[in-house]
């Protein structure tokens, strides 16, 4: 059981012990103290969790590794002008594959992790399980766990993902959980306070681009920007631009640029994807329709999905979107299930 | 006061559903702390019970009371031939080694010239890199691949008449590789130059005496000997004193305010007389079962390695390099098996990295990962050594197989 020392997952810890399994509850040290989570302040509420529940207990350092695979591709991105969402590889990364491998060295047959999330397995034993959207549609962290493949899903396990939050609270409360009233994390766990701009500062000093130019679709210069990384697609604060409101419509990392527009030109008609993979396993044969959900709390928009075998797809949303934005995952469902997703790395703006 | 119900007043352990399992583990981790001797906890208990004055008051409970703690001195003086007032009773080994650290340093003030090795516990390096971001300035003398210091090598580095303190571990906690400290004391004396060793780990392993090993400072703590937690001791052999380092109170001579642990320290005393008439007899017990693991061990995994040389390292460590195997996973695999024993040295809220006594010893990153120390003491036997030696290789291939 991965224990972020959060309500979520101590809730969870609980519910496997009343099922009846024997629960190793996990720690992952991932970040410094001045995280959202996975710090070791942040252990030690999950120790007193495990304590209260009589299981075994374990902090296990992956600080080095979190840097290398998760914050230092995250600090990249943003220079390469892309718009990153470091929580898909860590879910892909930690939770279902250091930390996977871990528990299968203890003896354990699967990982359990308090995502709102839901899992079915299959009918036959050796059918690939399915992943949904947790019950809680306020809650659903489905969307981080697109790229889990049927490996990763048939050893993962989701205790919380039926349940409402405010259930899970009660829950906690009713266990007497230390951590029942905990707030909740919204940002990105290692940049607490949303300057995502300071963090691609600490991280990679001295490869930080300089001031450049904001300009129109026709390359008409209409200010100046302090640096790309301070921008993302559809971003309408920090421009200082007359004449506004204006949105980010593209950063170009290659010329130092910022494209602006209004909002009507944010919309686009769908997006190039790389990385792409299917829960299944395998790419459906032939185009297929369902819903794309392009960033965390997005309704997600009727669209065709064609994707190749190499591992690209082509998205054309029915009516388009707005704010596309390269670097972030394009997750597919069909009503409540995910059938898989892959990351933009490109808008389509013409209709097809 | 009458008694209260049974559940206002228990601790952690009469709730936790863990605490069955913990009589019947092997325990291999007598480096990270000992078991109380039954004589430790009858003294210790009598004193709870039937002593309750404080050691500074005058009248007859206060005597008492007081009386306990000096009987403790001379039973540790004895152990490590220290005249008992030259000892300082603390909270702990680390309390002690700050106090050591700070208290030669200080009088000298910024410019203040200290000399040390890169295999010192924490509470030595850290006080040592404080002073240095103070403005001191700090020599750290490193280890060859058997994880010994030359003490040629440390002596070129004392400045006398400006070095303030040269500080050397005396037994390492990690590979317990025990250092030729009786010849840098004398290389130290040579150059005018006090010496602090940190004993605490060697205390009550291996004969630990103040004179012999030419220390001015000398610390230990009583948890790693079958004491108590919660009680290390500081000797000062120098002609002054130095400053006091807890104020506020006339405790310790003056050096370390605060009402004595009467019971820790009575319990430290007794575990320091049972270590002095036991100690040679403990030592070939301890070597016995260490060789019998280390010999059971190799068979099972021809590509074991061990760190230091045999005949320099405690004789109750056995630290080892298993290739391609997270020793802090297979804690935890073995931990599953009611085995305790441990990784790297174990860090705040159990988060393991990687030690940097390994590394300053040569190793890469990836060994020192690999690496499990398991240390006997008061309890093991040779059944319990067998059964880690069929279980231990076992574990270590299903962790080996899982990192792969």
């Amino acid at each position: 059981m991965g224990m972020s020392g959060g309500v979520d997952s101590s809730v969870a810890a609980a519910l496997l012990c009343e099922q009846g399994y024997e629960v190793i509850g996990v720690t992952m040290h991932l970040a410094g103290s001045d995280s959202r989570c996975c710090s070791l302040d942040d252990a030690d509420d999950a120790r007193r969790v495990a304590d209260r529940l009589g299981i075994r207990f374990y902090v296990a350092n992956y600080k080095d590794r979190f840097r290398s695979e998760v914050i230092e591709p995250f600090a990249d991105a943003y220079l390469a002008g892309r718009t990153p969402i470091p929580c898909v590889a860590c879910n892909r990364r930690f939770k279902f594959h250091h930390l996977l491998s871990r528990a299968r060295a203890l003896g354990a047959e699967a990982v359990a992790t308090g995502h709102y999330a839901q899992r079915r397995p299959g009918i036959q034993e050796d059918d690939t399980a399915t992943l949904w959207r947790g019950r809680d549609r306020s809650k659903d962290q489905s969307y981080f766990l697109f790229d889990l493949g049927p490996a990763e899903l048939r050893h993962a396990r989701f205790p919380v993902g039926g349940l409402e939050k405010d259930e899970v609270r009660e829950r906690a409360r009713d266990l007497g959980l230390a951590t029942a009233e905990k707030p909740e994390s919204q940002e990105i766990c290692f940049v607490p306070d949303g300057d995502y701009a300071r963090v691609v500062g600490e991280i990679r000093p001295g490869r930080l681009p300089g001031p450049g130019d904001l300009v129109d679709a026709e390359g008409a210069v209409l200010g100046r920007h302090p640096g790309i990384h301070h921008f993302t697609v559809g971003q309408r604060r920090g421009l200082g631009l007359p004449g506004g409101p204006w949105y980010v419509r593209r950063v170009e990392a290659a010329t130092n640029r910022v494209v602006v527009g209004r909002a009507d030109e944010l919309r686009v008609h769908g997006a190039h994807l790389r990385g792409v993979r299917f829960t299944s396993g395998a790419a459906p044969e032939g185009p297929l329709r369902g819903e794309v959900q392009i960033r965390y709390r997005h309704a997600g928009a009727p669209a065709k999905i064609v994707a190749t075998d190499s591992g690209e797809a082509q998205v054309y949303f029915e009516e388009p979107e707005r704010a596309v934005a390269p670097g972030q995952a394009a997750v597919f469902y069909r009503g409540e299930q995910v059938l898989g997703g892959g990351w933009i790395e490109a808008p389509i703006e013409s209709p097809a | 006061m009458p008694w209260g119900p049974r559940h206002e007043a228990s601790c952690a352990l009469d709730r936790s559903s863990a605490d069955a399992r913990s009589w019947f583990v092997i325990y291999l981790d007598h480096n990270a702390t000992t078991p109380l001797r039954p004589e430790v906890v009858e003294a210790m208990t009598r004193v709870l019970r039937d002593v309750p004055g404080n050691p500074s008051s005058t009248h007859a409970l206060g005597r008492t009371a007081r009386g306990v703690v000096e009987a403790a001195r001379d039973q540790l003086g004895a152990l490590v031939g220290a005249a008992p007032g030259k000892i300082v009773f603390t909270g702990s080994a680390t309390e002690a080694n700050n106090a050591a650290l700070h208290g030669a340093a200080g009088p000298r003030g910024r410019g203040a010239h200290l000399v040390t090795t890169t295999i010192e516990h924490p509470s030595v390096a850290e006080p040592a890199s404080l002073l240095e971001k103070q403005g001191a300035v700090v020599t750290r003398i490193g280890v060859d691949s058997t994880c010994r210091v030359d003490p040629d090598e440390l002596a070129a580095a004392l400045r006398p008449g400006e070095t303030a303190l040269v500080s050397v571990i005396l037994a390492n906690n990690e590979t317990g590789v025990i250092q030729d400290v009786a010849r840098i004391g004398e290389l130290a004396a040579e150059a005018g130059v006090p010496l602090h060793v940190d004993a605490t780990q060697a205390v009550g392993k291996i004969p630990v005496d103040v004179g012999a090993l030419g220390a001015s400072l000398l610390c230990g703590t009583a948890h790693k000997l079958n004491g108590p937690k919660g009680v290390g001791f500081l000797v000062d052999a120098g002609r002054t004193p130095s400053e006091p380092y807890v104020r506020g109170g006339p405790q310790e001579r003056r050096r370390r305010g605060g009402t004595e642990n009467v019971a820790g320290i009575c319990g430290l005393g007794v575990a320091a007389d049972l270590a002095r008439q036991e100690l040679g007899a403990r030592a070939a017990r301890h070597a016995a079962l260490r060789d019998r693991l280390e010999a059971g061990l190799r068979a099972a995994m021809p590509g074991l390695r061990r760190n230091g040389v045999l005949d320099q390292v405690l004789p109750n460590t056995l630290s080892i390099v298993l290739e391609g195997v997270p020793g802090d996973v297979l804690v935890e695999a073995l931990d599953g098996e009611g085995i305790a024993v441990s990784a790297g040295a174990a860090c705040h809220s159990g988060s393991v990295s990687p030690s940097a006594t390994l590394l300053a010893m040569g190793l890469d990153a990836e060994q020192a990962r690999g690496s499990l120390r398991l240390s006997v003491g008061h309890g093991v036997d040779a059944d319990q050594i067998d059964h880690v030696v069929k279980t231990l290789p076992v574990l270590a291939e299903r962790v080996r197989g899982a990192a792969a």
